[in-house]
């Protein structure tokens, strides 16, 4: 059990102006599954190697357990890295690449061969132990890995993208086995992932993380909830936003007028946001509705996708009842309601990030939207 | 492969043939290569074992074992400057694959400022002649007193060793990756036992084919042992070059039969190990 801080990371690669972690600061308490979230090249696995030791921070510090450990060497430290292509031993078998870390440690072939058998165990892999690395398949491989991990209980774990060379299915039954062993052993894990979805079923915390700087650092429900910028929400799914301004006890924007949020901020323009999930169908003249006819539908199994036009050329996006399939046609008018609890208003992008990705049209109501995917 | 196994399967049959134009090919090219690298020994066997060999004779006259005698007898150095060739070839390529390993991976792994200047120096001896390289270096080893050593000899015979080994092993090296270590690291092994326990098996093909290359180089070297050993480390070649000016060719040949031991043997054991084979044949045989 250790609790994790970075604090003001840097890392700058030799030869690159940009660095590839920027001021980088969290904290994460002993025992929890924390996800490093983010696009490829943001900076995942610089932070991860920056934590295990494989690289050295060009600034800041790293403490465990409150204690600086920039001086120690990787071996030391007991931080334990699993790597994104699981980097079996080819040379030794199964348990010799399970037992490793125990005869590094210098502990007797007995335990080791009886604690590989116990590890072998808990990923469910029992009686591989004289195989080859190549004589496994992908998801064995990753059970070897993580078992060859665990069986030195290392202060921290740090898996970088556990989970990506997987096929579905194999994904969903690694994802439950990382969970339960993490909880039954309490050892505090860092794990790295691209896939908003895997981290905020897995993960206790997320912290996402954009061209090497830390973006928002929060429970799951929060980047769902409470998204901090545009490019947040837009990240995690979200997908209707319209520029607009608060008056007084209303939001004026350019599909409408609903009653403010309390996020937003008096007099001030914002972009006001709603998950597609959050909309609802209702009847013509209801509170806090806009009008709008029917675009195209998608029907997904279990539920139903519905891109609406409203006033102004804008688009809605709802995430609905797959039964709506039935009852609604392309074309058909439809009321929509933004329930009140549900709108969120995020700063105009102008005042968060004028990035060069993000750099689209931010006149007042023609924000470009990804669209309903 | 039978005719009428051939005519009762049309579509293979072409296979077949040319099946069959493979292995008439691949026998053809092993007897010539064995040919040409066994048929000049044949006479240096011959001569070992004669007595009398006139020309236009085909084979000699009369036949003894005096020149095996001689080779074998305690007095006439012959063991001493086997041992003596053993020791510089072994230890230079010790030298090598200590020197060359390091070398080859730096090479191999990292891009730095002035690396092609490195390449360079490191080929520049395969290049430029050795003896031009030798001649600047003896007046350093002399002051050194390395001059006239085994040692100096063995120190010298780098020179041609060590490139061959550094291009292995940098080529090696750009293969290799380094993740490996470092997942051993955070497992808990120092720099030193992520190596030898993660690193060093997978790189040991290289070093074993950098090292028998450097072993053969050093083995011939004759002007480079001549100007550094001065006469005084007399190597295989240096007795052979001896004899055979001589004109004793009964014992010029019976010392090439030591001479080319390890050649063969080295052969063999690179065939094996290249191709993975069990049998040292076997590995032949997939020329
Ligand atoms: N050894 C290195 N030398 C120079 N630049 C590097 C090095 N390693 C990574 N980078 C750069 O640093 C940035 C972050 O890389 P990093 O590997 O941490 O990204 P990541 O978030 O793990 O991406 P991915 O999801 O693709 O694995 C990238 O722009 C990358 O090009
Ligand atoms: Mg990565």
């Amino acid at each position: 059990m250790t609790r994790l801080n970075l604090h003001k990371l840097t890392k700058r690669y030799r030869g690159k102006t940009e660095p590839a972690l920027d001021d980088l600061s969290l904290e994460v308490e002993s025992g929890s599954l924390t996800a490093l979230l983010g696009p490829s090249g943001c900076g995942k696995t610089t932070t991860m190697k920056l934590i295990a030791g494989l690289l050295e921070p060009t600034l800041g510090d790293i403490l465990f357990d409150g204690r600086s450990i920039l001086g120690v060497a990787p071996e030391r430290r007991g931080a334990v890295m699993v790597f994104q292509n699981y980097l079996l031993f080819p040379y030794m078998t199964v348990a010799e690449n399970v037992g490793f870390g125990l005869k590094m440690r210098r502990v007797d072939r007995a335990t080791i061969d009886r604690r590989v058998a116990e590890m072998l165990e808990l990923v469910r892999l029992p009686g591989l132990e004289d195989r080859r690395p190549k004589e496994l398949s992908g998801g064995q491989q990753q059970r070897v890995a993580l078992a060859r991990a665990l069986i030195v209980l290392p202060k921290l774990l740090l898996l970088d993208e556990p989970l990506s060379n997987l096929d579905a299915h194999l994904r969903f039954e690694m994802r439950d086995l990382i969970r339960d062993i993490q909880r039954q052993m309490g050892i505090t894990t860092v794990f790295v992932t691209h896939d908003q979805e895997e981290a905020v079923v897995l993960a206790d915390k997320v912290a996402l993380i954009f061209d090497g700087r830390l973006q928002q650092y929060d429970a799951p429900t929060a980047f769902y909830e409470t998204p901090v910028t545009r490019r947040i929400a837009a990240f995690f799914g979200g997908v209707n936003f319209f520029q607009g301004r608060r008056n007084r006890k209303q939001f004026d924007c350019a599909i409408g007028t609903f009653s403010a949020p309390r996020s937003a901020i008096a007099d001030q323009p914002g972009i006001l946001s709603i998950r597609p999930e959050d909309v609802r169908l209702a009847e013509a003249g209801a509170a806090n509705s806009v009008a709008g006819r029917i675009h195209s539908h998608v029907y997904v199994g279990t539920h139903t996708r519905l891109r609406v036009s409203v006033s102004g050329g804008h688009e809605v996006c709802v995430v609905t009842d797959a039964e709506v399939m039935k009852t609604h046609k392309p074309g058909d008018p439809v009321t929509l309601r933004f329930p009140e609890e549900k709108l969120w208003v995020l700063p105009p992008d102008a005042l968060v990030e004028p990035t060069a990705a993000h750099r689209e049209d931010t006149r007042f109501g023609v924000t470009k939207t990804k669209g309903c995917r | 492969m039978t005719a009428s196994n051939q005519s009762s399967r049309a579509a293979p049959a072409g296979g077949t043939r040319d099946g069959r134009r493979d292995v008439i090919v691949r026998w053809a090219v092993i007897s010539l290569l064995l040919t040409w690298l066994a048929l000049p020994i044949v006479p240096l066997l011959i001569w070992s074992f004669s007595f009398r060999w006139f020309f236009p004779d085909v084979l000699p006259a009369d036949y003894s074992l005096r020149a095996w005698q001689y080779v074998f007898s305690p007095t006439s150095g012959v063991l001493q400057s086997l041992r003596d060739t053993l020791l510089i070839s072994g230890g230079a390529t010790l030298l090598s694959v200590i020197i060359g390993v390091p070398a080859g991976r730096a090479l191999g792994q990292y891009v730095f400022r002035g690396k092609s200047i490195v390449e360079l120096l490191i080929l520049a001896p395969i290049i430029v002649p050795g003896i031009a390289v030798a001649l600047g270096i003896h007046v350093l080893f002399i002051r050194y007193g390395l001059a006239n050593t085994l040692f100096g000899v063995m120190l010298v015979h780098l020179i041609p060793t060590l490139p061959y080994m550094v291009l292995v092993m940098s080529g090696v090296f750009a293969n290799y990756d380094t993740s490996y270590e470092a997942q051993a690291r955070t497992l808990g092994a120092g720099p030193i036992r992520a190596f030898w326990y993660v690193t060093l098996p997978a790189i040991l093909p290289g070093i074993v084919v950098g090292g028998l290359f450097a072993f053969l180089v050093s083995w011939a070297q004759y002007i480079l042992t001549l100007l550094i050993g001065g006469g005084r480390v007399v190597t295989l070649p240096l007795l052979l070059f001896n004899f055979a000016t001589a004109g004793r060719n009964d014992i010029t040949g019976a010392i090439s039969m030591l001479y080319i031991i390890p050649g063969v043997v080295i052969l063999l054991l690179s065939a094996r190990y290249l191709t993975g084979n069990a049998s040292a044949v076997g590995g032949l045989g997939r020329l």
